[in-house]
C-alpha cells in the first residue's frame, strides 16, 4: 500500500503565510475531497506535491522517499490545474500523445471512449476550445495517465451541470478500470459528497477537518429545540456553533450522542457536507484570524 | 433507485435498504445476479467503497451471496426473509416511534388504536 504523507508542511509568500502546518496522510485506491475556501491554499498545497512550488518547511513523503525534485515520485503523480501549458495551434490528439510518450503509458481506449462521450473532437487546436471544452480535454488526459496519485484542481470548472455527471461517472470508470487515488478540490460540494469516501477541509493554513464521510453522516447532526433541552441533551459533547432566536436553539455537531433518548420538541436533522464546510469555515473569519 | 447524500441516513445504509427493497418487489429475483459495485458505483456517481460496504451488509444478512470471481447473486429464500426482517424492524423502529409522538401529543391507546382500525377497513 504506498501513501503520501504531509509533515507539517508550511508555505509563504514574502510575509504571508498560506500554509501554517499541514500533517495528513493519502492513502492508495482512495478518492479524496480537499475543500476550502478560496486562497486558503488549495492549489499551492497540490502544486507543492508536483514539485511547481516548493514548500518553505515540512517534509512531503511517497513511500518514506521526500518528492522534492525526485523523478521516480514525480512520475507516479499527475496534478490536473488551470494552467494551459500547451502551444494553441496544437490539436487535442496531440497533447494525448505528448502525455503517452511523458509517463510511459496511456489508457487510449479509455481516453477514446470519453472523447466520445463528452462529443470532444480531438482533432480540435487547443486554442480553439471553449472553457468547458479546455477542462473536458484535461479531465479526459488525467484520467487516462497510469499515475497512481491523481490531483484534480477544481476539475469542474466551467463544466455544465450535464457534463459534471459525465464526469464524476467517468472518474469512477476509471477507477474501476485501475483503482488508484484520486484528490479533488472542487466548490461544488454536495456533488462530490457522495463520491469521496474521505474529506480534508483546508482551513487557515492547516487541516481543520479529516474524516470519513461515513462517521460524519453518522454523526454528525443539526440539533435544534427549546434552549435548555438542547443544552442538556448535548452536555459533554462538542459543538461546532450554536445559534440562538428567542428561545430555540440550533447546535451543529460532529458528535451527537445518538445512544441517548432525544427528548420530546428537540429535532435532528443530518449535517451535510456543505453544511459542515460553511460551519468550519464561517466560524474562523467572524472570530478573525 | 435513488440516493441522497444529504440524509439522516448514510449511503452505504440507503444502498442495502434500496437492494433489500428490490429483492422484495422482485426486480431482483432470487438466483439472479445483482448489478457489481462498480457499476452501481458509476451509475449513480457513488464512492465503490460505500457501494460494497452496503452490499456486504446483505451478505452478512444472508440476502446476497458472493461467488467468487463472478459477482453477489440473491440468495434463495431471500424475499421471504426480506419480508420478515421488515416486518421486524417495523415493530422495533416505525412502531415505537410512532406510538412515542402519540404520547406526545396527548393521543390515548383507545384513540391510536382506533384509527389504526380504521385504517385497516379502509383497504
Amino acid at each position: 500500500m504506498s501513501e503520501l504523507v504531509f509533515k507539517n508542511v508550511t508555505k509563504n509568500y514574502g510575509e504571508k503565510r498560506v500554509l501554517r502546518g499541514v500533517n495528513m496522510t493519502w492513502q492508495s485506491g482512495q478518492i479524496y475531497g480537499l475543500l476550502g475556501r478560496n486562497g486558503a491554499g488549495k492549489s499551492t498545497l497540490m502544486r507543492i506535491v508536483n514539485n511547481r512550488t516548493f514548500a518553505s518547511g515540512g517534509a512531503l513523503l511517497l513511500d518514506g522517499q521526500s518528492v522534492v525534485e525526485n523523478e521516480q515520485a514525480q512520475n507516479r503523480i499527475f496534478l490536473m490545474s488551470d494552467a494551459m501549458l500547451y502551444p494553441a495551434d496544437k490539436r487535442i490528439e496531440w497533447l494525448f500523445k505528448l502525455t503517452a510518450q511523458m509517463y510511459g503509458d496511456f489508457d487510449w481506449d479509455l481516453a477514446q471512449d470519453l472523447a466520445h462521450q463528452f462529443k470532444l473532437d480531438v482533432r480540435a487546436r487547443l486554442g480553439r476550445l471553449s472553457t468547458g471544452y479546455r477542462t473536458i480535454a484535461k479531465l479526459i488526459i488525467a484520467l487516462c495517465v497510469p499515475c497512481e496519485f491523481i490531483l484534480l484542481d477544481e476539475p469542474v470548472l466551467g463544466l455544465d451541470a450535464v457534463h459534471r455527471e459525465l464526469f464524476y461517472r467517468a472518474l469512477l470508470q476509471a477507477y474501476g478500470t485501475r483503482p488508484r487515488t484520486f484528490v479533488l478540490s472542487t466548490h461544488i460540494i454536495d456533488e462530490i459528497a457522495g463520491l469521496i469516501s474521505h474529506v480534508f477541509v483546508l482551513e487557515g493554513g492547516q487541516i481543520a477537518l479529516d474524516e470519513d464521510l461515513d462517521e460524519l453522516m453518522a454523526k454528525g447532526r443539526v440539533v435544534s429545540g427549546p434552549a435548555a433541552l438542547v443544552q442538556e441533551w448535548l452536555s459533554g459533547v462538542a459543538v461546532l456553533r450554536r445559534e440562538q432566536l428567542g428561545g430555540m436553539v440550533t447546535a451543529y455537531t460532529l458528535d451527537a450522542p445518538l445512544e441517548k433518548p432525544l427528548p420530546a420538541g428537540v429535532t435532528l436533522a443530518p449535517m451535510n457536507l456543505q453544511k459542515l464546510f460553511i460551519e468550519l469555515t464561517m466560524e474562523a473569519e467572524t472570530n478573525g484570524q | 433507485m435513488h440516493f441522497d447524500a444529504t440524509s439522516l441516513e448514510p449511503l452505504y445504509a440507503q444502498i442495502a435498504t434500496q437492494f433489500t427493497a428490490g429483492i422484495l418487489s422482485g426486480a431482483f429475483p432470487e438466483g439472479s445476479q445483482v448489478p457489481s459495485t462498480t457499476e452501481v458505483a458509476r451509475t449513480y456517481a457513488l464512492n465503490p467503497a460505500t457501494v460494497l460496504r452496503g452490499m456486504n451488509e446483505l451478505v452478512a444478512a444472508g440476502l446476497l451471496e458472493k461467488r467468487r470471481g463472478i459477482g453477489m447473486f440473491v440468495v434463495a429464500g431471500a424475499q421471504a426473509q426480506a419480508r420478515a426482517q421488515r416486518q421486524a424492524a417495523f415493530f422495533t423502529e416505525r412502531l415505537t416511534a410512532m406510538v412515542a409522538a402519540a404520547k406526545a401529543l396527548g393521543i390515548t391507546q383507545a384513540e391510536l388504536t382506533a384509527a389504526i382500525e380504521k385504517e385497516y377497513r379502509h383497504e
